[in-house]
């Protein structure tokens, strides 16, 4: 192994302790008809026992009618470093809003 | 230093007051382990049964006061009564034990009150009836995070199954008296107020069964011992926990925040 595979096996290893039990996202969806949306995070054994927590955790105020639990490390996320190549180039693109066409009065409350 | 109330002994209200009180002591003893309980998360998870049960205690109280004629409300039902009115069964002011015993007792106790409102849903009394439409939820609810964590610690680790073997040792010797009918029980059942609990034994024990199964424990033996807090004769528990609530309404009558 090399000395830098083996910080970052030292790094992922302190990042996750052996007793710590797994990090979920919680996604609450608050009625109907409407989408789940990221509403944090909490630990749990299982995917069970995630569910009941995010219950407890994030619906209290009546939030939500339906809850999503995943498991952190299952999520691919964007390389914060590719930020200026993946997202900046969209910025001069604004024909790319559809704020160039006149509605009909009748549908102006688009 | 307010004086204690008294309650009349009119089987409706020693009904109620049974119910009520169950949820009363038991929301008392879940709300000791605010900031104690073994992950975040499962805190949170307490303090809401806590809570949950403290509210159905506030609608069964002001329904007790309200049959029982003397005007009394529910702070007053709540704060000022003497140990011996008091009508849980004892089960539910045993300390609150280790993480094991909490859940094994929760599991008892939430199948048991959710038979129980069940059948109140169908009560002769409007108002209890409504009551129960919304407790029952709440007990179910209940039943199933306290029966996966009897069946996560039962079918755990070696010291988790040997925790949770003592806790249902314990919680069982005091289960008898949850089914034990007498009067009180005869005279719900004949107004149609409510079900004799003797009544609820076999849906309990099927759920419980079920539960015990999936953790691999054994029902335990059937004791002789019979205690007696639906009575008004608790355990020597029952003094402490209500010096603890009652400290505040005692001193200062009346006193709101």
């Amino acid at each position: 192994m090399s000395t830098l595979q083996q910080e970052a096996a030292l790094q992922a290893q302190q990042a996750a302790p052996r007793d710590e039990w797994p990090l979920w996202e919680v996604f609450v969806r608050s009625k109907a008809g409407l989408d789940h949306k990221h509403c944090g995070s909490l630990h749990a054994t299982d995917g069970k026992m995630a569910i009941q927590m995010a219950r407890d955790v994030y619906t209290r105020r009546q939030e939500g009618s339906s809850v999503w639990v995943v498991r952190s490390d299952q999520i691919v996320a964007s390389d914060p470093g590719d930020k200026a190549m993946y997202f900046d180039p969209a910025e001069d693109k604004v024909y790319r809003h559809p704020t160039f066409y006149a509605l009909p009065k009748a549908v102006d409350h688009m | 230093m307010q004086s204690s109330i008294e309650v009349g002994r009119d089987p409706a209200v020693q009904y109620l007051l049974r119910i009520g009180d169950t949820c009363l002591i038991l929301g008392q003893r879940l709300g000791e382990w605010s900031g104690h309980a073994p992950v975040l998360e499962e805190d949170i998870a307490m303090a809401n049964m806590a809570l949950d049960l403290v509210g159905q205690a506030r609608a069964l109280l002001t329904r007790a006061g309200q049959l029982g004629g003397r005007g009394h409300d529910e702070d007053q039902l709540a704060f000022l009564r003497d140990e011996r009115d008091y009508f849980n069964p004892t089960l539910v002011e045993l300390p609150r034990g280790d993480f094991a015993f909490t859940v094994v007792r929760n599991a008892v106790v939430a199948t048991f009150l959710k038979h129980l409102w069940e059948r109140l849903l169908n009560s002769s009394d409007s108002e209890l009836a409504g009551i129960a439409g919304k407790a029952v939820k709440e007990a179910r609810y209940h039943q199933q995070h306290a029966g996966d964590w009897v069946v996560r610690l039962g079918d755990g680790t070696a010291e988790s199954r040997r925790r949770t073997e003592a806790a249902l040792q314990t919680a069982w010797l005091y289960v008898p008296e949850l089914f034990d009918a007498d009067a009180v029980d005869a005279t719900a059942a004949a107004s149609r107020l409510g079900p004799s609990w003797s009544a609820l034994h076999p849906p309990w024990l099927q759920d419980m069964q079920a539960i015990l199964d999936e953790a691999g424990l054994a029902v335990p033996q059937p004791s002789a011992f019979r205690s007696t807090g639906k009575r008004g004769v608790h355990s020597e528990h029952m003094g402490s926990i209500l010096a603890q609530m009652q400290q505040l309404q005692r001193a200062f009558p009346g006193g709101a925040w």
